[in-house]
C-alpha cells in the first residue's frame, strides 16, 4: 500500500514536469505548425536561470518562502527568450518547407546548449534550500518529500490555468481560431503576428516553469534539455501533436510507465516508452487526441 | 558537343565522366602528397559522404526527413564490433556483410512503422525508434560495453590478403584509405544507378506529388519502404567502414544528435543535388575538426552555421554553386 502510494505520487511528479514541457511543444505546433526541437533547451534555460537567481537570493539571505517566487524567474526568462526568438528566427520560415523549420530549431538547440555552457559552466547547478524548506510529509502511512508534492501542485495549477486561458478567455478564442485557420483569422482582423509571439512565449513559459521547479531536485545540468525533448516527443506522439488534452494524458501515461520502469524494468524503460509511442501511432496515426 | 557515355541508366555526360575520373584520380594520389592526418580526414569525409548519400535518398529523392539515421550508422558499427567480440571475426569483408545486413534488417523493422507517415510525424517517429536502439546499447552494457563502447582493432582486408601492419596510422592512411575509396566509388555508382533508374524516378514523383504518383500507378508506400531500407543499408555501410578508422564505437553514434549531424551534412552540401551530401559531409567533417580544435564551444559555431545556412543559402554549397554557374552562363 505504501509502495503504491509512493509510486502513484512519483508518477504524478514526473507527469507534472512532462506536462509542463509537452504542453508548450504541442501548443506551438497546434498554433503555428512548427515542431520546436529547441524546446527542451528552453526548459533547460528555465532551470539554469532559476538555479542562478535562487543562488543569488540565498546569498542575499532571502527567507525560504520568498525563494519559491524567485523560481518564477526561470519561467519568465524562458518566456522572454521565446518572445525574442519567434520574430527573429521562426517568422521568416513559416512559408518554407517544414524541413527548414526543423533544421533551424535544431541549429537553435546547438546554440542554446553551448550558450548555457558558456554562461554557467559545465558543473551542475542546484538549490537544495528549497526541498529542505519543505521537509517531508506523511501521506497515508508513507513518507514523501514535501517538495515533490509542491511540484505536483504546480503541474495541476499550470494545467488548470492553461486550460482556462485557452478555453475561457477572449485571447484563447483568438488563439484557437488562428490555430484552426490562420488566413481566415487574419482576414477577420486578428493580429496573427502577435498571436504567434504570445503562443510561443506561453509555450516557453511553461517549459521554463517545468525546468525551474525540477531544478532543486535534479539540478540544472548540460544535456537535460535534449533528454527532456525526447520524452516530450513521446508524450505528444502518444497524446496527439497539437492537443493539450493529449499532452496531459500522454504525460500521465509516460509518468506512470517511467515510474514502473525504474522499479521493474530499468534496462528497457526508454525502449518500452518508445514502443508504446510506436504502437499508439500504429493504431491511431494522429495520437490519442490528435486531429489530422 | 553533347557526347554521352551510355551504360544503360548509368548515362553520364562526357564532362561528368571525366570530372568524376579526375576527382577519383586526385583522391588516389593524395596519400602520397599529404601527411597521414590529412589522409585520415579524407577517409572520414568519404565515409560520412556515403552516410549522407544514403540519408539523402530519403530527403532529397523521396521527400522524407529522417532524424533517426544514427541508428543505422551505429548498427553498422556495432555489428562489426559485436562480430569481433562474440564470433572472433577479423575480416573487413565479413564486417561489411554483417554491418550492412544488420542495418538493412533494422531498416525493414523501422521502415515498416515509419513509412506509414510523412513529414513531421515521419521525422519524430524515426527519431523515437532510433532512440530505442540507443537506449538498448546504453542499458545492455554487458553486451555493448555501455558508455565505454567496444574497441575494434584494425581488421584484415580482402579475405586476409592484406593484414594490419605494425604501424597502425600508416595502415589506416594507405591500405585502409584505398579500401574506403574503392567502397566509396562503388557506393556512389550504385546510388547514381538507383536514382536514375525507373525506381528512382518513381521516388522523385512521390516526392513532388504523392497523389499524382499514386494515380500514375506508383505504389507509394511500398516504394517509400524500399527507399527507406536502401537508405538504411548505405548509412549502415558507412558505419561499418567508420569503426576501424575510429578504433572504437560508443553509443554517441546512436544518439539522435548524430542523426542531426547527418542531416546537417546533407543540408550543408545541398540536398536537392546528387553530389551535395558528399560535399557537405567533407565540409562538415573539416568544419567540426576545425571547430573542436579551436574552441570548446564548437556546437555554438555549428548551430550558427546551420541557422545562417537555412536563412541565407537554403540550397547548400553545391546547389548554390550550380545556381551561380547558371547565372554566370546566362550573363552575356
Amino acid at each position: 500500500m505504501e509502495l503504491l502510494i509512493i509510486q502513484t505520487l512519483n508518477s504524478l511528479f514526473y507527469a507534472s514536469i512532462l506536462f509542463l514541457i509537452a504542453c508548450g511543444l504541442t501548443l506551438v505546433y497546434g498554433v503555428m505548425r512548427i515542431v520546436n526541437m529547441a524546446h527542451g533547451n528552453i526548459y533547460a534555460v528555465g532551470a539554469y536561470v532559476a538555479a542562478w537567481t535562487v543562488g543569488l537570493a540565498v546569498a542575499a539571505k532571502f527567507p525560504p518562502a520568498a525563494l519559491f517566487f524567485v523560481l518564477l524567474s526561470g519561467a519568465g526568462a524562458a518566456a522572454l527568450l521565446g518572445a525574442v526568438l519567434e520574430p527573429t528566427l521562426l517568422r521568416p520560415l513559416y512559408k518554407r518547407a517544414e524541413e527548414y523549420q526543423l533544421l533551424i530549431t535544431f541549429g537553435l538547440l546547438l546554440i542554446l546548449e553551448d550558450l548555457m555552457r558558456l554562461l554557467w559552466g559545465a558543473h551542475p547547478l542546484t538549490a537544495s534550500e528549497l526541498p529542505d524548506a519543505f521537509g517531508s510529509f506523511r501521506v497515508a502511512g508513507a513518507t514523501y518529500p514535501g517538495y515533490n508534492l509542491f511540484v505536483i501542485a504546480v503541474g495541476i495549477v499550470a494545467a488548470g490555468a492553461l486550460w482556462a486561458f485557452v478555453y475561457r478567455t477572449r485571447f484563447g478564442v483568438i488563439l484557437r481560431a488562428t490555430a484552426q485557420d490562420m488566413r481566415m483569422a487574419a482576414a477577420l482582423g486578428v493580429d496573427v503576428k502577435r498571436v504567434y509571439v504570445l503562443a510561443f512565449a506561453i509555450g516557453c513559459f511553461m517549459a521554463g516553469l517545468g525546468g525551474a521547479v525540477v531544478m532543486p531536485i535534479s539540478g540544472a545540468v548540460l544535456g537535460m534539455g535534449v533528454d527532456a525533448l525526447i520524452l516530450a516527443f513521446v508524450v505528444v506522439v502518444i497524446g496527439g501533436l497539437g492537443s493539450l488534452e493529449g499532452a496531459l494524458v500522454g504525460a500521465l501515461i509516460v509518468g506512470a510507465v517511467r515510474t514502473l520502469g525504474i522499479t521493474y524494468f530499468a534496462e528497457i524503460e526508454l525502449a518500452v516508452l518508445y514502443l508504446i509511442a510506436a504502437v499508439v501511432l500504429f493504431v491511431r496515426p494522429t495520437g490519442l487526441f490528435g486531429r489530422a | 558537343m553533347n557526347a554521352r557515355v551510355s551504360f544503360g541508366p548509368l548515362a553520364l555526360a562526357a564532362w561528368q565522366l571525366w570530372g568524376s575520373a579526375a576527382v577519383v584520380l586526385v583522391l588516389a594520389v593524395l596519400p602520397w602528397l599529404i601527411d597521414p592526418f590529412q589522409t585520415l580526414q579524407i577517409s572520414y569525409g568519404l565515409i560520412f559522404g556515403i552516410a549522407a548519400l544514403g540519408f539523402n535518398l530519403l530527403l532529397g529523392y523521396t521527400g522524407l526527413l529522417s532524424f533517426g539515421h544514427a541508428a543505422f550508422f551505429g548498427t553498422g558499427a556495432y555489428a562489426a564490433a559485436l562480430a569481433l567480440k562474440y564470433l572472433g571475426v577479423k575480416s573487413m569483408e565479413l564486417y561489411l556483410v554483417g554491418g550492412v545486413g544488420a542495418s538493412l534488417l533494422l531498416g525493414v523493422i523501422m521502415g515498416a512503422v515509419c513509412v506509414r507517415y510523412t513529414r513531421i510525424f515521419f521525422a519524430i517517429l524515426a527519431l523515437a525508434l532510433s532512440q530505442v536502439v540507443w537506449s538498448l546499447a546504453l542499458k545492455f552494457f554487458w553486451v555493448s560495453g555501455g558508455t565505454d563502447g567496444l574497441r575494434l582493432p584494425t581488421p584484415t582486408l580482402l579475405g586476409g590478403l592484406v593484414t594490419p601492419a605494425a604501424d597502425k596510422t600508416a595502415f589506416l592512411a594507405f591500405q585502409y584509405y584505398y579500401y574506403v575509396l574503392v567502397v566509396f566509388v562503388v557506393a556512389v555508382a550504385a546510388m547514381w544507378l538507383m536514382v536514375r533508374s525507373p525506381f528512382g524516378k518513381a521516388l522523385q514523383a512521390i516526392r513532388d506529388n504523392e497523389v499524382r504518383a499514386e494515380f500514375v500507378g506508383v505504389r507509394v508506400r511500398r516504394y517509400r519502404f524500399i527507399a527507406f531500407v536502401a537508405s538504411a543499408g548505405f548509412t549502415g555501410l558507412a558505419g561499418t567502414l567508420w569503426v576501424p578508422l575510429n578504433g572504437l564505437t560508443t553509443p554517441d553514434i546512436l544518439y539522435w544528435p548524430f542523426s542531426g549531424k547527418i542531416v546537417f551534412m546533407a543540408v550543408l552540401g545541398g540536398f536537392k543535388t546528387f553530389l551535395g551530401p558528399i560535399v557537405g559531409a567533407f565540409a562538415y567533417n573539416y568544419l567540426e575538426t576545425f571547430a573542436v580544435g579551436y574552441t570548446i564551444y564548437w556546437q555554438l559555431l555549428l548551430g550558427v552555421v546551420l541557422v545562417v545556412l537555412v536563412l541565407a543559402i537554403p540550397d547548400g554549397l553545391v546547389g548554390s554553386g550550380v545556381k551561380l554557374a547558371r547565372r554566370l552562363r546566362k550573363a552575356p
